[in-house]
């Protein structure tokens, strides 16, 4: 007994995948984005109103971010840094600790279905924040592909000729454009969706802070964390 | 100064024992209310004018300077010297080209040639100025490239002049200078570093679709580059310096990116 106690516990500190629902790199990732989502679309909706791309389109002054043109241009300019290299490490980090894997695949025609059912029927499980259902690995998927594409059409249109061969992709720069305009609108649907559940189920707001629930990846593993989670009891309630 | 009291459920039968507003008038002139929450209330206001004053104080604006300036240096570091920005049939050249500039086309003051002429200062051998005669005989090098505004828009324009870097060869330029500061007839003043200049597709303009420029668009000679925004194109040149000091321009001092880089 006492040896499988210890046992659970190495295999407990050796898996990259026991922990929190969200690791504090995510966490951190998480509230870097969203300040700097923040800058970039506000400013972004300045330098569009300088030449709108829909004529019936003019952004508010008030929800836009900079006095001019100029200063819309300035914190975009700034903000890019930060949400590229915030983006590249947001990536690594899912694809490399198999984040990505574990909570946005795999995605089945099945699974759809049912969670669409589920939703129009109002029996939709949220209990368990630690598992996604099938329409939030596709929204969480496309939030993170119009991420990339904003970020490539952003390159073709700040540098069309140093980066032609990104903007020959679009073929012209008025395509370019509308696609980096495009990202931002569902980037922007997306956040309306997001930040509206997080209120309406606040404990997925409070995780993004904490870190929420103890999480574990496959049988065996659960196995070893709640064999962990008994041997560390004692300490835990003192 | 004070409103007789409405009624109410909440308010006592005989009134509010006024006695507290005689016992220290000096303490009640300070706290005043209203002023209170005038000021409580803008100070929540701040938080919401995101698009206003709060973003443009000297600080913040100090500060996304400096990231512009680092924003210029990362510019030059991705900058390609041999790197040629994509070129388009004659079909698709828009004519005449788009005007832009900080003031409207009915206000573009004509450049009256014949007594106009380009003057050269700097680290330059030859600084003998150039008439529009002589800088129109030098071989000519055209290019149908795209024009992209900051603003957002863009088109094809098609236009030819002499390569900079053979003028800066024919003047004695030293090439190994930094920068290379404009003036125009209108004060507009615009700079390129050298790099740019050195590229195969920066020109002196003359002629647009094969004739020469018209008035609102730069007539006698202004600058074309194919790798920098619309606003670096200077247009009616009416001096050249060469230099190692950092030349400031009449968009950089509003605040926009001194590098501009395509």
């Amino acid at each position: 007994m006492a040896n499988s106690i210890s046992l659970a516990h190495t295999q407990g500190a050796a898996s990259s995948h026991s922990g929190r629902l969200h690791p504090l790199p995510i966490r951190i990732m998480h509230w870097i984005n969203a300040v700097t989502m923040f800058i970039m679309i506000g400013s972004g909706w300045k330098i569009y109103n300088d030449e709108v791309i829909f004529g019936w389109l003019h952004f508010p002054d008030d929800l836009t971010i900079g006095q001019w043109a100029q200063h819309g241009l300035q914190w975009h300019f700034f903000g890019m840094w930060i949400i590229f290299i915030n983006g590249i490490a947001y990536l690594s980090y899912g694809l490399l600790s198999g984040r990505f894997r574990r909570m946005l695949l795999p995605i089945r025609w099945r699974d759809l279905v049912q969670t669409l059912r589920e939703a129009l029927s109002f029996k939709l499980a949220h209990a368990d924040a630690t598992q996604y259902n099938t329409v939030q690995k596709l929204l969480y998927i496309g939030v993170i592909a119009s991420g990339i594409l904003i970020v490539i059409s952003g390159l073709a249109i700040w540098k069309p000729v140093q980066f032609s061969e990104l903007y020959i992709l679009f073929g012209d720069f008025q395509t370019a454009r509308l696609v980096h305009f495009l990202c931002m609108t569902a980037i922007v649907l997306f956040l309306a969706v997001h930040v509206t559940l997080a209120l309406i189920v606040p404990t997925t707001l409070v995780a993004m802070f904490t870190g929420g629930p103890q999480i574990s990846d496959g049988p065996s593993t659960t196995e070893a964390v709640a064999h962990a989670a008994m041997a560390a009891e004692p300490r835990d309630t003192k | 100064m004070i409103k007789p009291p409405s009624k109410s459920i909440f308010r006592p039968k005989a009134g509010i024992d006024q006695g507290a507003l005689h016992a220290d008038p000096k303490l009640l002139r300070e706290i005043d209310r209203r002023k209170l929450l005038r000021g409580a209330m803008s100070l929540g206001a701040l938080t919401f004018l995101t698009g206003c004053d709060v973003t443009e104080t000297d600080e913040v604006q100090k500060a996304l300077r400096a990231v512009s300036s680092w924003n210029d240096f990362a510019q030059s570091l991705i900058f390609r010297p041999g790197h040629l920005a994509p070129t388009y049939p004659e079909s698709q050249v828009v004519k005449p080209p788009r005007f832009n500039a900080h003031y409207d086309v009915e206000d573009v003051k004509p450049v009256d040639v014949a007594g106009w002429k380009l003057e050269l200062s700097g680290r330059i051998d030859n600084k003998k100025p150039w008439t529009a005669a002589d800088i129109y005989a030098l071989p000519e090098q055209e290019m149908i490239i795209r024009h992209v505004c900051i603003e957002g828009w863009d088109y094809i324009g098609q236009w030819s002049g002499v390569n900079l870097k053979q003028f800066l060869q024919r003047i004695g330029a030293d090439l190994t200078a930094k920068y290379i500061a404009f003036r125009c007839a209108d004060g507009y003043t615009e700079a390129l570093d050298m790099p740019t200049a050195l590229h195969p597709q920066t020109i002196l303009a003359t002629k647009y679709a094969r004739q020469p420029i018209t008035d609102p668009f730069g007539f006698p000679l202004r600058l074309r580059t194919a790798t920098k925004i619309g606003f670096k194109n200077a247009k009616w040149l009416t001096a050249m310096e060469v230099t190692n000091d950092f030349p400031e321009t009449y968009y950089s001092k509003e605040g926009f990116n001194w590098f501009s880089g395509m």
